[in-house]
């Protein structure tokens, strides 16, 4: 063809020619299909199961779900005793577990030496995040219920809880001061400012946003784990809120397991119900942190 | 600090500018390794108080490391080792007794990538005021550092907004502001206009012409006309044949500009090499 037409022609006809490009365009399509299924077919599978446990336990959510004690009887039966008991052991959880994770994570990224122990400390904390969390609650019971003499109290639990999420959020903080640019390290630095300066002032804030997700998918795990608990001793069947950090107490996940347990109908569709409040639960926790992690990114975006 | 006179005392026999001046860092025998990589070896010179010297040379010779060495930057390399001497007001700076946070108090530094912090155009200015114990009034402090700097006309307005959202330029001019905020008496800058407009690069360069009339300023560029522009001595670095980072020729800038005593130094400079 360019033989008969001279160059710029032939330059221009390959310009307008698209056939060499087909197959590149093709492929191009086919994985953007392929991405759209994966996100969908997640998205789908949370959509069903939000779903029909909305259509299950939509007729018992009332305020009486979240006011009434545990009950036989399904249309008296609430969640009180068991909402309390999540919220405070998950509020003392992270108490217990974000200043230490986080702790632990500055020491490792920021002050502690890159040597064989620090290595070696930092493979068992990858490994700790894989532990199954009834190992947890076999430890919680030998060292906080019997050893410390802690019994089957709110404290046991929630220690037991804050061993469990440790080494998530120390690893999420890790990750969130290793992207700190040095630079910003330099700038303070160069200021005489001393390492500890440097990190609060600093660095620290700079990696609010990254710790503070981290924080909210430890605790996601936190509040929906069961085992550990009942291992370590929360109660099954309890009439009255925890009182002190010595009361017994019982969490939502326990007691939507116990409602799933029984025979009746009745109890399958509260159980749904229970499932509906401790995503409420879930979502409101983790919206605190969600609002501070907003704030800080939009600080530092300037 | 009272300003001692600093006795050069010659230790080496590397050509070393204007012994008889009035001398504000003498650097001897230094020589940096990073690991098992001898980075910079034997370097001896002089920096003189209150002019602009400019180290110059190809890249990965050393010179930024040099640079790094006057405030103990390279503390924060854990494979760093810096041997040899850097006499500051008559005290070796590189004794490992000496804190290093006190050294970087009294020489500022200014890098490569303008790196406002991300807090407001003020607090960007007062932290370093801040940490270091400043007791007179913030606000006359942070103006007078801004005007300094020769920003303060541009952001007087928005003190309150984030130092990120200024433009690079104006990034770099905060960055030496937040310097002189310590009042410092020697300021140290890494390649300062390498990420700027030609504009910009004016603009910093007019002021570390300024600045030289109260401040020690050691630069390190890429950029030759720069050096010639800026710089009142040049210190010429190169390679080795064992890839070493050396001091080759240091100067007067005029007179190494014009009549370089060094084969490598003219090559360099009339753009035949680096």
């Amino acid at each position: 063809m360019s033989a008969m037409s001279g160059g710029a022609d032939s330059v221009a006809t390959d310009l307008l020619d698209s056939t060499p490009m087909r197959g590149r365009v093709r492929r191009a399509r086919l994985f953007l299909i392929l991405l759209y299924a994966a996100a969908a077919f997640t998205v789908g599978a949370l959509g069903v199961l939000i779903g029909t446990t909305l259509i299950d336990g939509w007729r018992y959510l009332s305020l009486d779900l979240i006011t009434n004690l545990p009950s036989r009887r399904p249309e008296a039966a609430g969640l009180y005793v068991a909402l309390w008991g999540t919220v405070m052991v998950i509020g003392l959880t992270v108490l217990f577990a974000f200043p230490i994770g986080v702790g632990a994570a500055i020491y490792l990224e920021e002050y502690g030496p890159k040597n064989r122990l620090t290595k070696l400390l930092q493979l068992n904390i990858s490994n700790l995040a894989g532990v199954p969390s009834i190992v947890y609650g076999l430890l919680g019971l030998g060292i906080f219920a019997v050893w410390f003499g802690l019994g089957r109290s709110l404290i046991t639990g929630a220690l037991t809880m804050a061993l469990l999420i440790l080494p998530i959020i120390i690893i999420a903080a890790q990750e969130a001061l290793k992207a700190v640019p040095p630079s910003l390290r330099e700038a303070a630095y160069g200021l005489g400012a001393t390492k500890w300066q440097t990190t609060w002032h600093h660095v620290l804030p700079s990696a609010v946003p990254g710790i503070l997700t981290g924080t909210i998918l430890a605790v996601s795990r936190a509040i929906g784990e069961t085992a550990p608990l009942l291992v370590a001793g929360a109660s099954a069947f309890l009439l009255f809120k925890p009182t002190g950090l010595d009361s017994n107490y019982t969490v939502l996940p326990m007691q939507i397991y116990n409602w799933t347990s029984r025979p009746q109908q009745e109890f399958q569709d509260l159980a749904a119900a229970g499932i509906i409040v401790l995503l409420a639960v879930l979502l409101l926790m983790n919206s605190v942190a969600i609002i501070i992690r907003q704030r800080y990114s939009r600080k530092l975006r300037g | 600090m009272s300003a001692l006179t600093v006795k050069t005392v010659l230790t080496s026999d590397r050509p070393v500018l204007d012994a008889s001046a009035d001398v504000q860092i003498s650097i001897r025998d230094l020589d940096v390794h990073y690991g098992a990589n001898h980075a910079v070896r034997d370097v001896t010179f002089d920096v003189p108080r209150q002019a602009v010297t400019a180290l110059i040379g190809p890249s990965g010779c050393g010179k930024s490391t040099v640079l790094r060495s006057i405030n103990r930057m390279n503390d924060l390399i854990p494979s760093a080792r810096v041997e040899g001497e850097i006499r500051y007001h008559g005290v070796n700076i590189n004794d490992p007794a000496i804190d290093p946070v006190i050294v970087r108090r009294n020489i500022g530094m200014v890098f490569q990538k303008p790196n406002p912090f991300p807090k407001s155009i003020y607090d960007n200015v007062a932290w370093g005021a801040k940490i270091n114990g400043h007791k007179g009034n913030m606000d006359e402090l942070v103006e007078s550092c801004l005007r300094r700097a020769a920003i303060w006309e541009e952001v007087k307005d928005k003190l309150k907004e984030s130092g990120l959202s200024l433009s690079g330029g104006q990034q770099q001019r905060l960055c030496i502001a937040r310097a002189l905020a310590n009042d410092p008496d020697v300021i140290l800058m890494d390649e300062p206009a390498s990420a700027l407009d030609p504009i910009s690069t004016l603009k910093i360069e007019d002021l570390m012409r300024e600045l030289a009339r109260n401040y020690t300023i050691v630069v390190v560029t890429h950029n030759m006309q720069q050096a010639a522009r800026v710089s009142d001595r040049t210190v010429f670095f190169s390679l080795n044949d064992q890839r070493q980072g050396v001091l080759i020729e240091a100067g007067a800038t005029a007179d190494m500009f014009t009549n370089p005593r060094d084969q490598r130094t003219e090559d360099y400079i009339t753009g035949r090499f680096g």
